[in-house]
């Protein structure tokens, strides 16, 4: 994770969020918000009964009056200050990925020649050239040549990958660096449009359009405003009918506690602080609507290869052909990977070690590395004393052997198919024109994606694991990693297959993938997670990218989903349940001048009726800023099937809810008491 | 004694729920049984009279259109029937056409169910409007009602376009439901008292020698469907206090379970549909639970008396029996007002204007709320609506996009639930205002301070609620409270007839979430704890301070 993208509560986004909050008072913005557009214009009303109590007939008032438009006021700046706090932090990122955007020279290939124009100036379909040191001008895919880019601007990793023409590791970001070698970029965004433009407005929240689930819950929040506008303008005329006149302030104190200020306040902070987690996360949303979808996906399916399992590369066994035995293969295979970085020489070495088998390393000293070539497929060491010792796959060990003058033993074929046929990966171990045996390559599950396959069957999700293997092979994975179900011997329109399947059967369905034969199956998922390694068209395809490149942040992605949407109806129950105590502080308190039997409601005890409205008030004001840390952070989220869930969460918001209000008004109308 | 009575009738309400749900459903269903060899020649005779050659499906657009359309045909009718009553035939006891705005409003006020009687039967109406508009509206209303919340059901648990056929629906709820319960009721009240003839206003001699005028006619008839339709409108002025009308505790307990069974049975209906009986048991589950709080209320409030009168000395044992019959007692009375109240039938048989304040707020409360079984289909209807709107707001959080019945909830169904929820409070509490605030609204109003609050809200609720009775005491047949009512009535029975239609014609197209574990469920314990806090805090929170200044102040202060 990027550290620069960690910034939480610093000073100057404080101050920027306490500015943004008065300007927020602007009526025009204030529309958007109905429930908060209330608020002011009530705010504004009980404003003129103070400053003109003459002209009103306040005159006697204004203490109150004045009291009641100070506690609107901030009621007002705390939910304002919620949404420029959520806002800020999207900003600061934003202001971070900008830094990378700067205007540089790009080297465009113009006819036969190169011409130096302006990043900005570039247009998809421009092909630039990028040298050692320079910068990736635009998004856009490599055409020609192989080079090692620093993301790090982008992902916060700072290992430099390697981007080459041609195959899944071909496209290139922007405003990202070339390490080492020159590559040929054909631009594939316009500008403005761009992987790190598109981000920066997400980030800022400028562009940010509602959920539909957000605009469901805005016209509740709507129509509980009206209503409680018709309770409160129609409570006048029948109080007249028995003569009790109510005063203004004191009604819009009642609308402004009765409505939904504090999800009304807090509702696109949720929002906006959702997004924020996700792209803290290093995965880039499309949407929010991709975000929420997330939470509600019913199916997931995952490549078995990289996202499940490390893929065949561990050494898991020896195993000898003809006449010789375990211990020289074993020796001969240790010593041919001994300079050998890739997984599989490491695990030849960590196999050795398991099982302790002792070799002479001394042999290899002095040797030259052969490095894997893909025309050869072969990869060892050429000893001192003139042996070469070569490993790789079978068929090219036995060309190689047939070469070299040997001779193939006789059960070399079948043993390696053997392995093949259970799912394992056969590498042939050869020194000149022997061969000793295999290395068989099992595929491993990795660490701990069981238990997530387990948290995922909590929340109700399916997994599906797509796998090239054998359906043997694939069910053995399947049933080591714990997942729900598999398809063997996939192939890229399975998935679609796949997907469109469970979409039929009305089922949400997440998928992660990286190449470019994915790019279908990722526009079709309602959750398509590319990885920045992928191709451009994975990444146009999907509604998310993940930064990191790591197939299974899609778990992770589902819990900030489902976390975005509990957090959004755990506020709202707890905002719609404080009415009960509200009511019980400001009915008695409206009446019980004119009607002292109506202390029996009073069940609070609060000290006398104008230090019950206020501190009805003032809790509906304080409550506000209270909660924006739940907004930001999301309600906690622990894996867990939805009763559990949903009665934990009653409890704390439903129940509490309930109670919370009746004892913070009570403690705010000790100390307000103490002057009204 | 009371409350065993009470117990009695609950009992064998509860067994009648099962056979009488299931029968409904088979109704509906529209697949081949047994009842079909019965009715379906009298259905397809009626199909073939009106002209219905094809039974396809609507969608809700065309449901709602038909029903609205049928609906409009019937009142025209009836306003000239009404009008026009002087020159039409069956009018033994000659009584005149009756005047505009009191046809309006009595036109209206069957049309929607709602049977609010601002004229006395056995004075303003021929025998001929008595059968040819009341009883005729007391079918249709009440078949409308129930199609429409059939139509709902269907919407929510089914997938495809179509809601089912309203004119279908609409005539086999008539042949197959209310024309042979109200056949067999009507007999079972002859049997037990009631009078069913055409003959005029008896004048008898009495001992002393005085004439007496006994108004009679066909009201057994009248008394069933009135019941069975949960419609309310009695014969006579003083509805089912009369000794004609409802002369033993028996016929008392037949008709609380004539208006109450089929309301009681829907959740059973809504379960069979959503192949899950439990779903159906968890609404009918949340409307008992709000119907026994709302009974204990005012049972506990008309037996403790009137504390002043009690004061006086007066003997409290027998509770409040002021505007009460002494042959039904409290328990017989209590429940009668909450039964008719909850499944908003607004027939009476003690006048609930002396209620004590308390025990009037049961009745108010239940009609405000609409859902405690609720009248013809609707209560059920709005039930079921705010148990979307519960699965929308604790739905959230399980962490996925609500979702009610596999469908998920999304912004069209919100703003049409919107509506209905808006346009409930709006119609009651703005016209009360009004009423309150002007002198036309006023001059009705025959109680000052907050009794005279009560009964004001009380006309509105009920108007709005299609319930129909009356906090009597308002002197109501005046132009104001005729119009206003009339269209408090109007609005209360379309707007959210239409919007709830338009949630199920939205609903039923899309496509099905399956059940996980991560799916919040809508069938057990949990969610009718729910169901009964949402219909709490967003139905009844609105209207608190209305009642607290009404019935609540009235309680606090009587002294």
């Amino acid at each position: 994770m990027n550290p620069k993208r960690q910034s939480m509560l610093t000073r100057p986004l404080v101050q920027q969020a306490l500015k943004t909050s008065f300007v927020k008072l602007n009526p025009v913005t204030m529309m958007k918000n109905p429930v908060l557009f209330v608020v002011e214009l009530g705010t504004f009303v009980v404003l003129l009964m103070t400053v003109f109590p003459g002209y009103f007939g306040t005159r006697n008032d204004m203490g109150f009056n004045g009291t009641v438009f100070v506690v609107l006021l901030f009621t007002l700046l705390f939910a304002n200050f919620a949404e420029a706090l959520a806002e800020g932090r999207g900003k600061a990122q934003a202001g971070a990925l900008k830094k990378t955007k700067n205007e540089i020279t790009a080297h465009q290939v113009a006819g036969s020649g190169i011409k130096a124009v302006s990043s900005t100036e570039l247009r998809k379909g421009d092909v630039v050239v990028v040298a050692q040191g320079e910068t990736i001008p635009g998004d856009g895919e490599v055409i020609e040549g192989l080079a090692s880019v620093d993301e790090s601007a982008i992902t916060g990793e700072s290992a430099p990958v390697i981007k080459e023409a041609g195959g899944d590791f071909s496209s290139v970001t922007g405003g990202t660096r070339v390490v080492s070698d020159r590559i040929v970029v054909r631009i594939t965004t316009d500008p403005g449009e761009s992987f790190i433009d598109r981000m920066i407005s997400l980030v800022e929240g400028a562009k940010r359009q509602k959920t539909p689930n957000e605009l469901a819950l805005n016209t509740l929040l709507t129509s509980l405003t009206i209503i409680f506008l018709i309770v409160v303008v129609t409570l006048a005329p029948l109080a007249k009918f028995v003569g009790i006149e109510l005063q203004v302030p004191v009604l819009i104190a009642l609308l402004v506690c009765l409505i939904p200020t504090t999800i009304g306040g807090l509702l696109s902070a949720i929002g906006i602080a959702g997004m924020d987690r996700v792209t803290r996360f290093n995965v880039l949303a499309m949407s929010g609507k991709a975000v929420e979808a997330a939470g509600d996906i019913n199916t997931m399916i995952l490549d078995k290869t990289g996202t499940i399992t490390y893929g065949n590369r561990m050494a898991s066994a020896f195993i000898p052909v003809g006449a010789h035995d375990v211990q020289t293969l074993a020796a001969w295979a240790a010593i041919g990977s001994l300079r050998d970085e890739t997984p599989e020489g490491r695990s030849v070495l960590e196999l050795m070690k398991r099982d302790a088998i002792r070799y002479d390393d001394a042999l290899a000293e002095g040797g030259t590395f052969v490095e894997f070539k893909a025309e050869t497929r072969l990869s060892g060491i050429d000893l001192k004393d003139g042996r070469q010792v070569r490993k790789g796959a079978v068929d090219a060990v036995k060309k190689w052997v047939v070469a070299q003058g040997g001779s193939v033993p006789a059960d070399l074929d079948a043993k390696g198919n053997a392995i093949a046929t259970e799912g394992g990966t056969p590498l042939a171990v050869a020194v000149d024109g022997v061969v000793y045996g295999l290395i068989y390559l099992k595929d491993t599950v990795k660490p701990g994606m069981r238990e997530r396959f387990e948290q995922l069957r909590k929340m109700g999700i399916k997994t599906i694991m797509c796998t090239g293997d054998n359906p043997l092979t694939a069910a053995t994975i399947a049933r080591q990693a714990g997942v729900d179900d598999f398809i063997a011997e996939s192939k890229p329109e399975d998935k679609i297959a796949v997907i469109r399947r469970e979409q039929a059967e009305g089922k949400l369905v997440a998928m992660t993938g990286d190449g470019t034969n994915d790019a279908p199956a990722l526009a079709q998922a309602d959750v398509g997670l590319a990885m920045n390694s992928g191709t451009a068209a994975a990444k146009e395809a999907a509604n998310m990218v993940d930064l990191d490149s790591d197939p299974s942040k899609i778990i992770e992605v589902v819990s900030i989903g489902k976390q975005l949407l509990m957090t959004r109806g755990a506020l709202t129950t707890f905002s719609v349940a404080n009415d009960i105590a509200k009511y019980f502080a400001i009915i008695p308190a409206m009446f019980i001048l004119a009607i002292p039997e109506m202390r029996a409601l009073n069940v609070m005890h609060l000290g006398s009726p104008l230090s019950a409205i206020l501190s009805a008030l003032i809790f509906n004001a304080v409550i506000i800023p209270l909660l924006i840390p739940i907004a930001m952070k999301g309600v906690a989220y622990r894996p867990m099937g939805a009763a559990k869930l949903l009665s934990r969460n009653l409890l704390v918001y439903g129940l509490g809810g309930i109670v919370a209000p009746f004892v913070g008004i009570k403690l705010i109308d000790l100390v307000v008491h103490l002057w009204v | 004694m009371g409350v065993l009575q009470i117990v009695l009738v609950l009992a064998v309400l509860v067994l009648l729920v099962k056979p009488l749900g299931t029968y409904v459903y088979h109704v509906f269903s529209n697949e081949p049984n047994r009842t079909d060899r019965l009715f379906g020649p009298v259905e397809r005779a009626v199909y073939r009279l009106i002209g219905l050659k094809r039974r396809d499906g609507m969608t809700w657009r065309r449901y709602a259109l038909s029903f609205l359309l049928t609906n409009i045909v019937l009142v025209a009718l009836s306003y000239l029937i009404l009008r026009l009553q002087n020159l039409l035939p069956l009018n033994p006891n000659k009584i005149e056409g009756m005047e505009e705005t009191l046809s309006f409003n009595t036109v209206v006020s069957f049309i929607t169910n709602t049977n609010l009687q601002h004229y006395s039967g056995e004075t303003g109406l021929s025998y001929f409007s008595q059968m040819a508009v009341i009883m005729m509206m007391m079918f249709t209303s009440a078949a409308t009602g129930f199609s429409v919340a059939i139509a709902f059901v269907r919407g929510l648990t089914s997938r495809g376009r179509t809601i089912g056929n309203f004119f279908e629906d609409f005539v086999k709820a008539i042949t197959r439901i209310f024309l042979p319960l109200a056949t067999i009721v009507a007999l079972v009240l002859v049997a037990l008292g009631v009078p069913q003839t055409l003959d005029p206003t008896l004048t008898v001699t009495t001992i002393e020698g005085a004439a007496q005028h006994i108004a009679i006619g066909p009201v057994a008839a009248l008394e069933s469907i009135k019941h069975l339709g949960t419609n309310g409108g009695g014969f006579f002025g003083t509805n089912s206090s009369h000794p004609f009308e409802n002369p033993t505790p028996l016929t008392n307990v037949i008709e609380i379970w004539s208006m109450w069974t089929l309301p009681a049975s829907l959740p059973f209906v809504y379960g069979k549909f959503a192949k899950n009986q439990k779903q159906g048991w968890v609404v009918f589950g949340a409307m008992m639970t709000l119907f026994l709080a709302f009974l204990a209320l005012i049972y506990a409030s008309e037996l403790r008396g009137n504390p002043a009168l009690n004061a006086l000395g007066m003997d409290a044992s027998q509770g409040s029996m002021e505007g009460k019959e002494t042959r039904f007692g409290i328990a017989q009375s209590v429940l009668f007002t909450a039964v008719t109240t909850a499944a908003t039938t607004g027939s009476v048989n003690n006048m609930h204007d002396t209620l004590t304040p308390l025990g009037g707020l049961a009745p108010l409360a239940e009609m405000m709320l609409n859902c405690v079984f609720g009248g013809k289909g609707v209560g059920l209807v709005n039930m079921l609506m705010y148990a979307i709107l519960g699965v929308f707001l604790a739905g959230l959080m399980v962490g996925r996009t609500p979702e009610f019945l596999g469908r998920k909830i999304e912004p069209r169904e919100m703003k049409l639930i919107a509506i209905a929820i808006l346009a409930h409070p709006f119609i009651i509490l703005v016209p009360t205002a009004i009423a309150l605030l002007t002198d036309a609204g006023r001059a009705g109003v025959t109680n000052p301070g907050f009794h005279g609050i009560s009964q004001a809200l009380y006309e509105m609720t009920s108007s709005a609620a299609n319930n129909g009775s009356g906090f009597e005491g308002l002197a109501d047949n005046t132009p104001f409270w005729n119009i206003s009512t009339g269209i408090v009535m109007l609005l209360g029975r379309y707007v959210s007839m239409i919007a709830m239609l338009a949630v199920a014609g939205s609903l039923v197209r899309k496509t099905w979430v399956p059940e996980t574990v991560g799916t919040f469920r809508t069938d057990n314990a949990l969610f009718w704890g729910i169901l009964i806090g949402t219909v709490l805090i967003i139905g009844a929170l609105t209207f608190l301070p209305a009642v607290v200044l009404g019935p609540i102040a009235e309680h606090l202060t009587l002294r």
